[in-house]
């Protein structure tokens, strides 16, 4: 029987890409191991190999064709005996089988992976209001988040040459996440350095580089490895400003994606924003909008203290606007409203807030006005700007997505009970994570995580709307 | 990139058995020994294929590391095992797996996250674990599994047994701090691990060279006294002989050995892997010259220990098992929701 080559999905959360070349043509004979094509995302190109052997019989999708669904089927394997004219009496494979019920996720991760035009533009509303600092009639330039942090650590780069980059294949591989695409090329190996696998050692290395006074950017592949550092950060470079009696400090951001990405399972999922923010003597930043992650990175880089740069994979490939100005940066510990309201008010941050702006467009169908914050900084949190929102609506939403227990929700509660206990018309909900390790299956991650459907249903309960 | 020099592409004969305390060398296999390699490793290639095609039609999801081209080292270490010896490895797993004895249908099904993954479907890729075959995981921190697997080795001790326990890990995994903790306290106590380093010449997209200032890893265990040895581990026969005398070293109580396999894996580091770092002609050599089932293949043929026939007989039993298993594991049904909030403490 004819075999159909499939689109593959090459990446945890593509859905589509380019073909860009075939290097097959129709008639060839294939063996298992022989490229046929080549793909391209916007991380990568990619080769898709055969699996079986026979001959090329047909080229469904031609070169050059872009945003090729994954799984479409893209050309036909002939096997010994079958001619051309067998082709159509194959099925898709993927057809027959059940499919796993969570397709779903991917309306959530719209993705690191897809090409660049696809990600979708997330709305920010009222960003100029919060940011007096952008002068009117600043020209607003579409960029990816990804592209945003490359762009903050470049301009911080040029300005300042205490400021170097280190990392798991931050260099000759372009980064895990291509975060730092291009910076080798510009500014040579070293200032962006390749280390070994050896987190707990390069983080404490950077550590002492700051305390001798220069500015390291210490990238971890991902925020679960920085478990294997965390004694440096919070031991070393957390705490020895306080110890030397304020003669020394460490000038040192770590960064790197944090959270949930797209099914990689428990030990490559979790959120660390209430991990660090219990922590004195560090600062933590945790943006959504590429707008922010540019101005905060470039704060985060000057900041004479240690700050935990919190990213987010699947915000990684989404566009926003950001000001075009020969220095943008934002302060730390500085809320934005992301859209103001009365009736109600949701806090959040980072990958967070995309529940929370599908929900309050939901909910102002309703006729229910919400108020949105971004917090953008967990330490030191901007606790006056909520405390201001609630004193006007009278109702606090919290969504997040790391574990419930002494989350950052809960933490916000407690301190607006404290300080604005008059002003509360209902209890404070705190949406987030669910209590468990995330699991790999696909409907388990998507229970696992908050919904868009939680965060409204919180929203109508503190306005005891039925 | 510039092109590597080519490193020795071509055999990565090991170094003389220098301070080894090992003979090296290479068992002189019989005809079951050589069906049985072959039929073995032919299995997780095949299985692994299929692996990443489901990967492509989106029934795998997440993070997915194939094992393809590091056959013989798995199956060479557990020709040489007994009864409730353990093994531990990081997440290029399915392969460690599927030699000790595990089902390829739970290992496919855990793959696609349904019911009767050996985790039900709750590990993944990366975490699998099977008590019954004395089978640790299946983890996802680099080095982690180094200071696990010495626990392992540790309760052997501790209960008088003499059964021994394999800690697999990488090349990069070996710059780990704590593996050199491991180390230590193995060297100290007299711990019965293998420590078995898969040095295919990368760390995700980072060569040897540049990742280590010593890239001879069976030297690694110098300072604390823990003899090394490198292996040809290409070559299931030399990976079963240093098998051999590495579990007999420490059945006889004089601690841990280390056993670095000269290996490749010829696909990316995980399935989102463009793999750039690398030559086409480096990985084509590897497979053209060094393949692992190729080698026995040749051999059994040139020995007349089976025909062409029969090798394909095996071959299509091999893919019936892998057709089943991946049958299986896309029509099996996903975990039931209350799994959610199972499995977190007794
Ligand atoms: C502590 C930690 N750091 C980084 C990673 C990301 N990572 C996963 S595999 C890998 C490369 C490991 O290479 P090696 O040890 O040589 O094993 P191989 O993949 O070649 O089998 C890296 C950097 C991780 N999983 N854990
Ligand atoms: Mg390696």
């Amino acid at each position: 029987m004819p075999i159909d080559i499939l689109m593959p999905a090459l990446s945890p959360t593509m859905e589509e890409g380019t073909l860009s070349k075939w290097l097959k043509k129709e008639g060839d004979k294939v063996a298992s191991g022989d490229v046929l094509a080549e793909i391209e995302t916007d991380k990568a190109t990619m080769e898709v190999e055969a699996i079986d052997e026979g001959v090329l019989g047909k080229i469904v999708v031609p070169a050059g064709t872009e945003n090729v669904k994954v799984n479409a089927v893209i050309a036909v394997i002939l096997e010994e005996g079958e001619s051309a004219s067998d082709i159509g009496s194959s099925k898709p494979a993927a057809e027959a089988a059940q499919k796993p019920e969570a397709e779903a996720p991917k309306e959530k991760k719209s993705d690191a992976a897809a090409p660049v035009p696809a990600a979708p533009k997330a709305p920010v509303a009222n960003e100029a209001a919060s940011d007096p600092s952008i002068p009117e009639g600043t020209e607003m330039v579409p960029t990816t988040v990804r592209e945003a942090l490359r762009d903050a650590m470049a301009e911080e780069m040029r300005a300042d040459d205490k400021v170097f980059v280190m990392g798991e294949e931050v260099a000759e591989y372009q980064g895990a996440y291509k975060i730092t695409q291009g910076l080798l090329a510009e500014f040579g190996a070293r200032r962006v350095v390749d280390t070994p696998i050896t987190e707990h050692g390069f983080a404490g290395l950077g550590v002492g580089a700051a305390m001798a006074g220069l500015r390291p950017i210490v990238e971890f592949m991902t925020f679960n490895f920085a478990m294997q550092a965390i004694d440096q950060i919070i031991n070393s470079a957390a705490k020895t400003l306080y110890m030397s009696g304020g003669q020394m400090g460490a000038p040192i951001v770590f960064r790197g994606p944090n959270g949930a990405a797209a099914r990689v399972g428990a030990q490559h999922s979790q959120c660390y924003a209430s991990w660090y923010s219990a922590i004195p003597g560090l600062k933590v930043v945790m943006p959504y909008s590429a707008a922010d992650a540019k101005g905060l990175l470039k704060a985060a880089i000057r900041d004479p203290n240690p700050v935990i740069f919190l990213e987010n994979e699947i915000l990684y490939g989404q566009t926003f606007d950001v000001p075009k100005m020969d220095d943008f940066v934002l302060p730390i510990g500085k809320a934005r409203i992301h859209k103001t309201g009365k009736d109600a008010t949701i806090v959040s941050f980072g990958i967070g807030m995309t529940y929370a702006i599908k929900a309050i467009e939901e909910l102002s169908k309703m006729g229910i006005d919400v108020e949105l914050i971004d917090l953008r900084t967990i330490r030191p949190m901007d606790l006056p700007t909520v405390i201001e929102s609630v004193k006007k609506t009278g109702r606090l939403v919290t969504v997040e997505e790391g574990y419930p227990q002494n989350s950052v929700g809960t933490e916000i509660a407690t301190r607006v009970m404290q300080q604005a206990f008059d002003y509360l018309d209902a209890p404070i909900i705190t949406i987030a994570g669910k209590d468990v390790p995330m699991p790999y299956a696909a409907n388990l991650e998507k229970l696992a995580l908050p919904n868009v459907g939680e965060v409204i249903d919180a929203v109508k309960a503190v306005t005891y709307t039925a | 990139m510039a092109p590597r020099k080519s490193s020795g592409a071509a055999a990565r004969k090991p170094a003389a058995a220098k301070k080894s305390g090992l003979a090296g060398g290479i068992t002189d296999f019989d005809k079951a020994d050589e069906i049985k390699a072959y039929g073995e490793m032919l299995m997780i290639r095949r299985f692994e294929e299929k692996a990443g095609q489901l990967y492509g039609m989106g029934f795998i999801g997440g993070f997915c590391h194939l094992y393809i081209g590091q056959e013989a080292v798995v199956v060479g270490m557990q020709m040489a095992l007994k009864d409730g010896d353990q093994v531990i490895t990081g997440y290029r797993d399915h392969g460690h797996m599927l030699a000790c004895g595990m089902e390829a249908r739970g290992v496919m099904a855990e793959l696609t996250g349904r019911r009767s993954g050996y985790s039900h479907g709750k590990g993944g890729s990366m975490h699998m674990f099977s008590k019954e075959k004395n089978f640790y995981g299946g983890h996802g921190i680099v080095g982690g599994q180094v200071s696990l697997g010495t626990g392992l080795a540790f309760a052997n001790k501790y209960r008088g047994n003499d059964n021994v326990s394999l800690a697999y890990f990488g090349d990069g995994a070996a710059n780990q701090g704590q593996v050199y903790e491991s180390f230590n306290m193995a060297a100290l106590w007299k711990l019965p691990v293998v420590y078995i380093i898969e040095n295919n010449r990368y760390a995700m997209g980072t060569s040897t060279a540049r990742s280590s200032a010593q890239s001879n890893f069976s030297l690694r265990g110098n300072s604390f006294g823990i003899p090394g040895h490198q292996v040809d581990g290409m070559d299931v026969r030399a990976v079963h002989a240093a098998a051999v005398e590495a579990v007999a070293h420490c059945r006889s109580g004089k601690g841990p050995i280390i056993l670095e396999m000269l290996t490749y894996r010829y696909r990316g580091h995980s399935m989102s892997d463009p793999a750039k770092y690398r030559s086409k002609d480096e990985v084509q050599k590897m497979r053209s010259e060094h393949d692992p089932i190729e080698q026995v293949k040749a051999r059994i043929l040139e020995l007349k220990h089976a025909s062409e026939d029969d090798l394909k007989a095996i071959d299509k039993k091999v893919r019936d098992v892998v057709a089943d298993a991946a049958d299986f594991a896309q029509a099996d049904k996903e975990p039931d929701a209350s799994e959610l909030y199972t499995d977190i403490l007794l």
